[in-house]
């Protein structure tokens, strides 16, 4: 029976499999990789915006203006914009694994704004408690802001994670394969619509498993069982 | 505990500039005064008039434009870094707000503190009991903010501060968002902590109330400007500024009632109006008796009423003398010779 529906999507299982295991890795590295950026260029905002622990219009300026940039470039094109740092970084142009770059790119600066909101929304007044205490500001970023903020900042992973599934799928342009571009190649261009439905099918089961996954743990983080 | 001349924090010279674009507005207008030992201090003030600016001073949170503070023997100013630190865990901060970590439970939210001071978890264990019980919330150890009253919070607020054994508690408006009954139990919990643990309070208020009942010594701030200052008996006894008046006005009547007064306008004999403050230890002093008999003049109690202060218990009484300028004369002199205060009043 197995056997008859993949003669239907007409390709072997096999290939679906490997599909799923590079949409999983890019996104899986991707995610890590934008997240540390992403919490470092937040913490950097929120400390040296105005009224900040460490005010500095120079810096905040600075990178305000380069997450900006990035951010203004649209995935498909940032993915050949940078194709010489691709090759710098990862020594070649095309595969599953170049497409970590691009991604992490664009994923990066996004991460950075989510964190930026849900590090703001932290209750001024626990800095200052933390402050009153005798904190130093290392203490008051992982005592109390992470703390705090990290069932925000789940959420806020949760949304970029789904992003970049869906920045996978033109990572196909560089030859990264995933669910995406077999949808695309296969699906599309050969005119298979079995495979292209069976395709956004398995990608609304990635989303609503990540979505479910993000709010249970937000809600954990909250101390809301 | 009864206050002492050990001045822990002094406020020298203080003025504070708030900038915005190109307004300059002066929150603090040169306040100098000092806080000692054991004392509990009130600041009491409207709004805006820079006392919670003025307490955030204590612990740096905010930072003079001119002047300086000495808290505990150290100068504030040019104080950075790890000596600053230093300087804020030995004094305790409670909010308003009460801004507890809504992530963390009860236990944790006070064990907090002691982390930042890099005790054992057996010492953290046993301090966090020790604090939770002294405080009365024992029972809600693993309990969350979100699942608190506002007293309760703010009794998690208090153990939290007191974690490292502060010398100083510095209170802002700590008790403004919670109902009377709540403010009663938490002020009688401040009470306790001035005096079983010898730690001396700063407490913003807009409210006299919390003033007469914890506080020996009052600054009264308006418009930045530091309008009076002293123990709380003497300001309560004689309120000389305007703002001074209107806040004591609120717990001791200092205007004398319309009835009475309809009925003295009435009156054409010779009199004189005068109000006499008594302190518990004037309680068994027969002033009034010996004017009647030793000085054989006539008098007549108007009104009188009766405030409990932190230690004292201060009575006012008005007092109607009939007579003439020579009796006038006697019982002023008498009443000054028992070395109590009194004031003579008009209609």
């Amino acid at each position: 029976m197995i056997d008859n529906f993949f003669k239907l999507l007409g390709i072997p299982s096999s290939q679906l499999i490997t599909c799923a295991n590079q949409t999983l890795y890019m996104v899986f590295v991707s995610l890590v990789l934008g997240s540390l950026i992403g919490i470092i260029f937040a913490f950097t905002l929120v400390l040296t915006a105005k009224g900040g622990l460490k005010e500095n219009k120079f810096v905040f300026n600075t990178l305000s203006f380069v997450i900006n940039t990035v951010r203004s470039i649209p995935f498909i094109i940032l993915l050949v914009f940078i194709l010489p740092v691709t090759k710098a970084i990862v020594g070649t142009r095309i595969g599953t694994t170049a497409a970590l770059v691009p991604l992490t790119f664009f994923i990066a600066p996004y991460i950075a704004r989510l964190f930026e909101n849900s590090l703001l929304e932290v209750n001024k007044g626990i800095i200052e408690a933390a402050k009153s205490m005798g904190a130093s500001t290392f203490e008051i970023i992982i005592h109390f802001w992470i703390p705090e903020a990290k069932s925000s900042l789940i959420l806020a992973t949760t949304i970029a994670t789904i992003s970049l599934l869906g920045a996978t799928a033109m990572a196909g342009v560089i030859g990264a394969g995933g669910v995406g571009d077999l949808a695309l190649t296969y699906g599309y261009e050969r005119m298979n619509s079995a495979l292209m439905t069976f395709t956004v099918i398995v990608l609304i089961i990635f989303v609503q498993i990540i979505q479910a996954l993000g709010n249970y743990l937000a809600r954990r983080a909250r101390g809301r069982r | 505990m009864s206050s002492t001349n050990e001045t822990v924090v002094r406020f020298i010279n203080i003025t504070k500039d708030f900038t915005q674009g190109k307004n300059v507005s002066r929150a603090l207008n040169h306040v100098s005064f000092e806080v000692n030992k054991g004392d509990i201090c009130g600041l009491i003030g409207f709004s805006g008039a820079g006392k919670s600016t003025l307490l955030r001073m204590v612990n740096e949170l905010e930072t003079p434009t001119e002047g300086d503070v000495e808290v505990l023997g150290h100068s504030l100013k040019n104080t950075k870094g790890k000596k600053l630190r230093d300087i804020r865990k030995r004094i305790g901060m409670i909010f308003q707000e009460f801004n507890l970590l809504e992530s963390k439970t009860v236990f944790d939210n006070v064990a907090i503190a002691l982390k930042l001071n890099g005790e054992s978890k057996d010492y953290i264990q046993q301090r966090v009991t020790t604090l939770l019980e002294f405080v009365g919330l024992s029972d809600k150890k693993d309990s969350y903010p979100y699942e608190l009253s506002g007293g309760q919070k703010q009794r998690v607020g208090i153990a939290r501060a007191l974690a490292t054994k502060p010398e100083i508690l510095l209170c802002d408006e700590a008790t403004s968002a919670l109902d009377p009954d709540t403010t009663e139990s938490i002020l009688n919990l401040l009470s306790k902590i001035n005096k079983e643990l010898q730690v001396t309070i700063l407490f913003v208020t807009h409210t006299i109330r919390v003033v007469q009942k914890i506080c020996n010594k009052v600054a009264i701030l308006e418009h930045g400007n530091l309008v009076e200052f002293g123990n709380v008996i003497d300001i309560f006894s004689n309120p000389q500024s305007t703002i001074a008046k209107k806040f004591v006005g609120a717990v001791i009547p200092n205007v004398i009632p319309k009835g009475i007064k309809d009925e003295l306008l009435k009156y054409d004999g010779k009199y004189k109006l005068i109000r006499i403050f008594f302190h518990a230890q004037n309680a068994t002093d027969d002033v009034i008796w010996q004017i009647n008999n030793r000085l054989n003049v006539h008098t007549n109690v108007m009104f009188a009423s009766v405030s409990e202060l932190q230690d004292v218990v201060l009575s006012v009484i008005t007092l109607q003398i009939t007579g003439t300028e020579d009796d006038f004369k006697k019982v002023y002199d008498y009443i000054s010779s028992r070395q109590i205060e009194f004031e003579e009043i008009s209609l």
